[in-house]
């Protein structure tokens, strides 16, 4: 085992007790990155000097007794984070010689903790998708088997996870972009109620819906990331004044008595028989673990997916009006056909006439999902649902599909419309050994709460320990 | 209800992008494909029913106004591709009628 291999939690440990060096941990990721990446493509850019530069002052500082939160731990980003002086893309041509002058409010957070950056993630462009296929740098492929889609659109971040190139990563989520890929995966992502996380300096794609999150080996790593991420921030108005908890101080607690709610239209909407086999098996689990499984009655997740198109293309198109290649960036011929695409629809439902038709009426049938959760948040604790439909398609899978990301992500875009918390966990692989997610959603500000559902599990079946091996990603070389 | 080629051109005008007439051929096609999948939303029930702008339910949210560092002429300009005495150069908005 490498260093690159350990959780975060593990770092900090080995780092503390001066088991090792930052620079060596960097070292290690870098290593893998060299040696992976070929097949992976997981990075847009990799910052190799700067990453062991910070390594070493890192070093310096713990030697010096400096105890900063996650001090000389290296992470990945993706790459919509605006990085003051390191190209910033979002996966747009658009964006391909943008360098901020700032650091988007997370970022200068996880460097105020002390970490390292190793380089900025692949992703759809300007996130739009669930596949990485829509990025203008090449697609990013699943370390699990590289014929495989990592999902999206935080694809890079998931596969860096995935592969050990990292010890933690960054994403955002809008509907499914941490969590679907954090199942494709195999991962620990955890997508945050809107608000807790501030969005500025975030590329942003659809604003009332954002929402930066952690994706880790394991659901303490996640605590542990979301502890630096989480909080009120001055320069995004709609972050939450509320206390941030300490994350990691119920992880462990007793689950006896649990109200877990499942729902059967979402099962319905699973298209592969290893996911509901999977999913079932978990709730087995669960009710050892002394949880009670209730089932609910929630609305038809096809109505979220309407909301979503409709919400989120309105958006995009306002979000992206901004790209005019006068301040920065290159003009609109560069945008991609996905942005096209979007930008188009959400121009439409927002022009004089088909306002009501379209966005009026899907604002309307937003306020009808959230009252539909706070509805059976008020019968279970937590709901317990597949991520994803199915797990991991073949690269290829979204190509002239304009529905492709709203479907795979239709199970998680109902508690994104309503603002929740939810976290993806391994639960195990399908036939093909392929690695199914597990979604836990709960209430607005529940994090500790799923957190700790999480946890329980994890622990329980033990499933993070299973990791891809270089033999695997070599072997889908071959096979390709 | 669907959307004819020459609201594409149209939409596009509005959204300020180029788009060529085989890509507006697409686009037809595409939107049309999604407009009708999200014409679901017509069998719920919306009888008083209040539309969601905030999810968490914020309000005209206020910070103190205070003096903070900001970025300097030369830093908001660096990624400008073109530039002219400290301001971002543009196109001609009006056309030359003299």
């Amino acid at each position: 085992m490498n260093l690159n291999d350990l959780s975060l939690k593990q770092t900090l440990e080995g780092l503390k007790g001066k088991k090792f060096s930052s620079q060596e941990v960097t070292q290690d990721c870098l290593t893998q990155i060299e040696a992976v990446e070929g097949s992976i493509k997981a990075f847009v850019t990799v910052l190799k000097d700067e990453a062991l530069k910070q390594a070493k002052d890192a070093d310096e500082q713990i030697a010096k007794g400096e105890k900063a939160a996650l001090l000389g731990i290296p992470i990945s980003m993706k790459d919509n984070f605006c990085t003051q002086g390191v190209r910033t893309t979002a996966s747009s041509k658009v964006l391909d010689n943008f360098i901020p002058p700032y650091d988007a409010t997370v970022v200068s957070k996880l460097k105020k903790s002390g970490i390292v950056i190793l380089g900025k993630t692949n992703m759809d462009a300007w996130a739009h998708g669930s596949s990485t296929e829509t990025s203008d740098y090449g697609t990013t492929k699943n370390p699990w088997n590289v014929s495989h889609l990592p999902g999206g659109s935080s694809g890079g971040s998931a596969a860096s996870v995935a592969a050990s190139e990292t010890i933690a990563s960054i994403g955002s989520e809008t509907a499914g972009s941490i969590r679907q890929p954090a199942a494709w995966c195999g991962v620990v992502g955890l997508k945050p109620t809107y608000g807790r996380v501030s969005r500025y300096g975030v590329v942003a794609m659809a604003s009332s819906l954002d929402s930066p999150g952690p994706l880790t080996k394991t659901v303490e790593d996640a605590a542990l990331m979301l502890q630096v991420l989480a909080g009120q921030d001055l320069y995004d108005a709609t972050t939450y004044p509320k206390e941030v908890p300490d994350y990691s101080k119920d992880l462990s607690k007793s689950i006896e008595g649990l109200r877990i709610g499942i729902s059967d239209d979402y099962f319905d909407a699973i298209t592969d028989p290893d996911v509901k086999l999977k999913i079932e098996d978990a709730l087995k689990v669960y009710e050892k673990l002394g949880a009670k499984i209730k089932k609910i009655k929630l609305l038809d997740p096809k109505y979220s997916i309407a909301v979503y198109t409709i919400l989120q293309r309105a958006e995009v198109s306002s979000n992206l009006a901004r790209y005019d290649g006068i301040r920065y960036g290159a003009e609109r011929d560069k945008l991609g056909s996905e942005a096209k695409r979007r930008i188009m629809l959400g121009t439409y439902v927002l022009s004089a006439g088909y306002y009501d038709e379209y966005y009026g009426k899907a604002q309307k049938v937003r306020t009808v999902i959230v009252e539909n959760f706070k509805q059976a948040f008020q019968e279970v604790d937590v709901i317990i649902c597949p991520t994803s439909p199915s797990t991991a398609l073949k690269v290829g899978a979204s190509a002239d599909n304009p529905m492709f990301g709203e479907m795979a992500d239709m199970l998680v875009e109902p508690s994104s419309i309503a603002g929740l918390a939810g976290i993806n966990i391994p639960c195990g692989f399908d036939s093909k050994g392929l690695p199914v997610g597990l979604q836990i959603v709960g209430p607005q500000f529940s994090e500790s709460l799923i957190l700790n559902v999480a946890f329980k599990y994890e622990q329980e079946t033990q499933w993070y320990k299973e990791r891809p091996s270089f033999a695997k990603v070599s072997e889908g070389q071959a096979q390709k | 209800m669907s959307l004819q080629l020459d609201q594409i051109k149209k939409i596009a005008k509005l959204a300020n992008l180029p788009v060529t007439d085989k890509e507006a051929a697409k686009l037809e096609e595409e939107l049309n494909e999604t407009l009708k999948f999200v014409q679901n939303l017509d069998q719920v029930d919306l009888k008083n029913i209040e539309p969601t702008y905030q999810v968490t339910g914020l309000f005209n949210v206020m910070r103190p106004d205070t003096v903070a560092t900001s970025l300097t002429s030369s830093q908001a300009l660096a990624n400008a591709p073109a530039k002219e005495d400290g301001y971002f150069k543009v196109k001609a908005v009006f056309k030359d009628e003299s």
